[in-house]
């Protein structure tokens, strides 16, 4: 099914949400890779705040190129969502409602995602130039030191993602695959 | 012998850095449009059609196709009459890197140390595998490499009663597990042969080689053909998300090796597969 979901997004919105569904996201994201998400939970550890709201948030993991002058921001297509899989689930808990990458989620990750009533999307991976189209603002609002990997707010328009694995625990990368599979 | 100033050098590794990023070659592009014909499923076509308009997009707007614009690879195949001018080659092709990531917009993803971890800030250093070779010019291929599917390659140290099967089920095994991960549909490297290091080295090279250029050797020609048959059956598809175009193309390097050894090196690269090449 092809749906419309504006920012932030609610716990109803992402119930409404089926593996397989292709959605475009209008509103405000946030990026956050490796070093962004290390450095998240130590601060969480140590009893202080994050520097961007959780609840209804949709992180994008992601790290752009640099902006050629004039654009809000270079290539920006997503990054393999594993490698946060160590950290996804204790911001779940805080309110973190969805999240876009590509590639495969641990055990963890899925039952955070059924426990919180959240989502994972899958933006296509590699196609960094047609979805830095879709991004119309973006702006450094954390950890500006790391460069790349630091945290960005963006306004996107019609951002194209696919839903993977749904608040029920449909995972499309699971099912998709046994149903052209011929070996 | 020739000379051949550094200036040169660092010019051009500046130039195919660039063009690496924002252009793939004809024959990753034909191989896509390709796929959009012969995709089965309808969600797997309309992904490898976001490829072919993104790959448009990157070209027009001098933008990379993909925000991981990679670790810089480099093959230096130096003529042994060659003489280089103007200071050490290394460093010529390292300022080349580092002014190609600069002017070009790309991406700086290269950190200075694996535990440390602090960004380099200009991509440097590349990674250069060199090869003294006769006569007198010097080509260079430049294949900026992405770490998803990197992430993803695996080295195999089988037994050599394990034979060609054992090679078959290390390359099905690797782009199974792989999956969506490696941003399908993918090029597969692979290295048959040599030692650890060697079989990796060939496994790289072999993601450099023309898509349609076939090995030499016959069972390898057919063991490739065989493999992406084979790997297009997995079902994962167009960014995993269920299809039967999970590979454009299976590249087999072999080499001599140990009585006792058979290697296995499976170097995996996305749709995303640049390289280019310039001989001075």
């Amino acid at each position: 099914m092809n749906q419309t979901l504006t920012m932030p997004l609610t716990k109803e919105a992402a119930a409404g949400l089926t593996a397989g569904d292709y959605v475009t996201i209008s509103g405000v994201i946030y990026t956050a890779r490796d070093a962004a998400h290390k450095r998240m939970i130590e601060t969480l550890e140590a009893g202080g705040e994050l520097p961007i709201p959780m609840e209804g948030t949709v992180l994008y993991y992601m790290g752009p190129s640099p902006a050629r002058n004039g654009r809000p921001i270079g290539s920006a297509g997503p990054t393999t969502a594993s490698r946060m899989d160590r950290y996804a689930p204790k911001l779940m808990e805080l309110g973190l409602a969805g999240m876009i990458a590509k590639g495969k989620r641990n055990q963890e990750v899925q039952d955070a995602i059924v426990k919180n009533g959240a989502v994972y999307f899958a933006a296509v991976g590699g196609a960094g130039a047609l979805l830095s189209q879709r991004i119309k603002k973006a702006e450094v609002v954390a950890y500006e030191d790391l460069g790349a990997e630091a945290i960005r707010k963006l306004l996107v328009e019609d951002f194209p993602v696919i839903v993977v694995i749904d608040s029920k625990g449909n995972n499309l990368y699971e099912t998709a695959v046994k149903e052209y599979q011929s070996q | 012998m020739r000379v051949v100033h550094t200036k040169e050098i660092i010019r051009n590794i500046r130039d195919m850095c660039i063009e690496a990023n924002y252009t793939l070659s004809e024959d990753m592009v034909e191989a896509l449009k390709a796929g959009v014909l012969v995709e089965a499923s309808p969600l797997g076509k309309q992904i490898l059609k976001q490829l072919k308009e993104n790959l448009v997009i990157a070209e027009r707007d001098e933008i990379p196709i993909c925000q991981d614009t990679g670790l810089a690879v480099v093959f230096a195949e130096v003529g042994q009459d060659v003489m280089i001018e103007g200071g050490s080659l290394t460093e010529a092709i390292n300022e080349g890197v580092r002014q190609g990531y600069v002017d070009g917009f790309l991406r700086k993803s290269v950190v200075e140390d694996p535990i440390e971890r602090k960004n380099t800030k200009d991509n440097t250093p590349a990674v250069i595998h060199y090869e003294i070779v006769p006569g007198e010019e010097i080509a260079l291929t430049v294949a900026p490499k992405g770490a998803g599917s990197e992430n993803m390659s695996r080295i195999f140290m089988l037994k050599p009663a394990d034979g060609i099967e054992g090679v078959k089920s290390a390359i099905l095994e690797t782009v199974r597990e792989a999956g969506p991960n490696a941003c399908p549909p993918m090029v597969v490297g692979v290295g048959i042969g040599g030692n650890f290091e060697k079989c990796a080295e060939m496994a790289k090279f072999a993601l450099t080689r023309e898509l349609y250029e076939e090995s030499p050797i016959p069972y390898v020609r057919d063991l490739e053909s065989e493999m992406l048959e084979k790997i297009n059956q997995l079902g994962i598809g167009p960014a995993g998300l269920g299809g039967t175009v999970t590979a454009l193309a299976v590249n087999i390097e072999t080499y001599p090796t140990h009585i006792a050894c058979l290697p296995v090196a499976v170097n995996l690269c996305c749709h995303v597969n640049r390289h280019v090449r310039r001989v001075l």
